[in-house]
């Protein structure tokens, strides 16, 4: 049976989608070429002294060890929160699936963080876990964990994960919910009349056909904790204690923005480009052939 | 996020400008950003609005634009799309960047000189003034909001542990030993902490015993020195610092004015901040407070000398039409009387910028009502030296945050005093060698 839809005209399909590829053009490609451009310069601030540079920026980067530690930094905390992200909210989604009575109400509160801005959320999960006035902190000194987020720095990461990964799950859980929603009540029910358990019709119907649903959000998860959370990383730790928490997208930030240097923080950027532009090629020629549609 | 706010609010703003400009052509109208939050910014509009109605030839528009770091780079961002203000504040450490700005900025003595106002650098608090005004002896912004370093302790602890209230530790062993005897006697949880670390226990601390921080006059003598804060001198202050937390006697708490809550929770017993941290403390404290001076080491020649400033100045921005620059300087000439000066100081916290206006203020019995406001206003009215004058580096942003992240690993034990500061000045210099490249001094 034929699929794709035909169009009469030729230019209809192109004019419908117009308004998409300006916008593209506008918010991602333009930037992403001044970025590509301006890396290859140093300059004041004001932009009065323009040197060309070629890829000196670059250079200078990968000579400086504490660039380098910054990755490692980013590996640890994506993957971490790719991969808390995703199972919290595949858990979250599955019991919320089955819930009968009051579900809008679980499912509305599930949504909610999803409305809070990555900053407020920091400060949130700050409050909380503060040395001096955290209520969290002070359960945890109360069970004789020696908590100061302020100079150790696993926990300043495990706190910006957390922090991460809560504003995370509501958006996760919606994409989860609807793949569940999906899935044809037939078979379920089909495996259940079988004999199969609820773990194993998990593993064996429901998994595989949310999987999906799952690559999608992976793609997503991994774009945002590298792109999205320097909010968080900004309210909450500053990317201290020493560098700690120095994500790649945070020190774009701090040196483009605070510090001024925009030759070295366009240069960040088209590194920090590539890495994800690569990670997706990746996860879409590797990871998607397991994926079942 | 932020960006396509300001942006919107930009648009609003001209839109509402386009509007005005029809209603009074004559007036002469100018943009003044800046980072003022609170009571602070009530007053900055309070400036503008008694300005404007003084006269009827000039306009000042007081717009606030976020943090400082925010307000600047709106103003670069502005002046890059061409529509720049014409006055700008500017904390401190951006005092470099704005400097080497050639043509983006322009210097206040020659914006007095040209409007033919007035202007004599000599009333100000030297130590205020010289933080802006290059080697030539120009001012080239305009001194506005400055503090400085001091000391705060808590009474009622003191007494508590034995201690006499009404002295305040005068040296850095003083201080241990007093907390020593806070921590023995259970007075307070933490005994010390500081704010402002790289600020505090480094910049001024350097200048307060005349010890040089970078070379060519701390960076004032030109675009390219070397660091030079990982002498004997810092390296024994760190190092005793690291041995005080390891004791239980100094708490980290934070880069920024975080530390000030412990102080003022009642948690810390003494803290060494910003003396601009007053105002909060006071209202916040639930205990008998008092103000020092910041501590030094006695053994120490030149000790103590005078602390270094933070806060923020204004500047010119380049670029703009002659009666522009005339209400700029009329503006400037508003400020600096005396009278408004002191009222200022004295409703802020922030230092007097004018010595006429420490003197009123000493008039008026204001210090003997509020004891303690003068000790920051004394630490700064002495002659400066080639080592005390200030701190100018390019990227100091950045040498403050690697600072902080080398002092953290101080505190945690991962490095010692000599390492960490060998590596921030190792750090620092590769910076400042990265901003001579494109300075255009």
């Amino acid at each position: 049976m034929e699929k794709r839809a035909r169009f009469r005209s030729w230019w209809l399909p192109y004019a419908l989608i117009l308004p998409q590829i300006a916008v593209t053009l506008v918010f991602f490609f333009w930037p992403a070429g001044q970025a590509l451009y301006y890396s290859a310069f140093i300059q004041d601030a004001f932009g009065g002294n323009l040197q060309f540079v070629g890829l000196d920026n670059f250079r200078e980067l990968f000579a400086d060890p504490h660039y380098l530690a910054s990755f490692k930094v980013t590996a640890v905390f994506s993957l971490l929160v790719a991969a808390l992200g995703l199972s919290v909210s595949l858990v979250l989604a599955v019991f919320a699936d089955r819930v009968v009575r009051g579900a809008t109400a679980y499912k509305t509160l599930l949504i909610w963080p999803y409305a809070v801005a990555p900053a407020v959320a920091a400060v949130l999960w700050v409050f909380l876990f503060n040395p001096t006035i955290g209520i969290v902190a002070w359960w945890l000194k109360r069970v004789g964990v020696d908590w100061n987020y302020l100079l150790d720095g696993d926990q300043a990461l495990l706190l910006i994960v957390i922090a991460a990964v809560w504003k995370q799950v509501s958006y996760n859980f919606l994409f989860f919910l609807a793949g569940l929603q999906s899935i044809p009540k037939s078979l379920i029910e089909a495996a259940a009349i079988d004999g199969a358990g609820p773990v194993r019709r998990f593993a064996t119907i429901v998994f595989p056909l949310l999987s999906p649903t799952t690559f999608f959000l992976l793609v997503v998860n991994v774009v945002y904790a590298f792109f999205d959370t320097f909010a968080i990383v900004d309210a909450a730790t500053s990317g201290g204690p020493g560098q700690a928490t120095e994500i790649l997208v945070y020190k774009v930030y701090k040196d483009g923005f605070k510090g001024l240097d925009l030759g070295g923080s366009a240069a960040q950027s088209v590194i920090l480009m590539v890495i994800v532009i690569t990670l997706t090629v990746v996860q879409f020629r590797f990871v998607e052939r397991k994926v079942q549609y | 996020m932020s960006q396509c706010r300001s942006a919107f609010r930009r648009i609003a703003f001209a839109a509402v400008l386009s509007g005005f400009a029809a209603s009074a052509q004559a007036v002469v109208e100018i943009q003044f950003w800046h980072a003022m939050t609170g009571a602070n910014n009530d007053r900055i509009n309070d400036f503008a609005r008694k300005f404007n109605e003084s006269q009827g030839e000039y306009k000042v528009n007081a717009v606030f634009k976020g943090s400082y770091p925010e307000a600047m780079a709106a103003a670069i961002a502005a002046y890059r799309a061409g529509s720049a203000p014409a006055i700008l504040q500017v904390f401190e450490v951006g005092t470099a960047t704005m400097m080497s700005a050639k043509g983006a900025i322009k210097p206040v003595h020659q914006v007095m000189a040209d409007a033919g106002e007035k202007f004599d650098p000599k009333i100000y608090v030297p130590a205020v003034a010289g933080y802006y005004t290059n080697t030539k002896g120009q001012m080239l912004s305009f001194p506005f909001n400055s503090s400085t370093t001091v000391f705060f302790y808590n009474r009622d602890a003191f007494e508590k542990a034995g201690l006499d209230p009404n002295r305040a530790p005068a040296t850095w062993p003083e201080v241990m030993a007093a907390a020593a005897k806070i921590k023995a006697a259970g007075a307070s949880t933490c005994s010390f902490t500081t704010a402002w670390q790289s600020w505090v226990q480094l910049e001024s601390f350097s200048a307060w015993h005349n010890t040089a921080f970078a070379t060519k006059e701390n960076g004032f003598g030109g675009n390219d020195p070397k660091l030079l804060f990982n002498g004997p001198l810092q390296v024994k202050h760190i190092g005793n610092m690291q041995d005080w937390a390891k004791k239980g006697y100094f708490t980290y708490a934070g880069r920024k004015t975080e530390p000030e809550a412990k102080f003022f929770s009642g948690e810390c017993a003494m803290l060494t901040t910003s003396s601009a941290a007053y105002g909060t403390i006071k209202q916040n404290a639930k205990f008998k407070f008092a103000v020092a001076p910041l501590p030094y080491y006695a053994d120490v020649a030149g000790a103590p000398q005078n602390t270094i400033i933070g806060g923020a100045s204004l500047w010119v921005m380049g670029g703009k039409s002659k009666d522009e620059y005339k209400a700029v300087a009329k503006f400037f000439k508003f400020l600096s009387d005396p009278e408004r000066q002191a009222v200022w100081h004295q409703t802020t916290g922030y230092l007097p910028i004018t010595m006429e206006a420490y003197e009123l203020t000493k008039k008026s019995g204001f210090y003997e009502k509020n004891p303690g406001t003068d000790v920051s206003v004394k630490q700064m009215i002495v002659k400066t030296t080639d080592k005390s004058r200030g701190i100018r580096l390019g990227n100091f942003v950045q040498i403050r945050d690697i600072i902080d992240e080398e002092l953290e690993n101080v505190w945690s034990g991962k490095k010692t005093a000599k390492e960490a500061l060998g590596a921030a000045v190792a750090r620092g210099n590769e910076q400042i060698a990265k901003f001579a490249k494109t300075a255009n001094e």
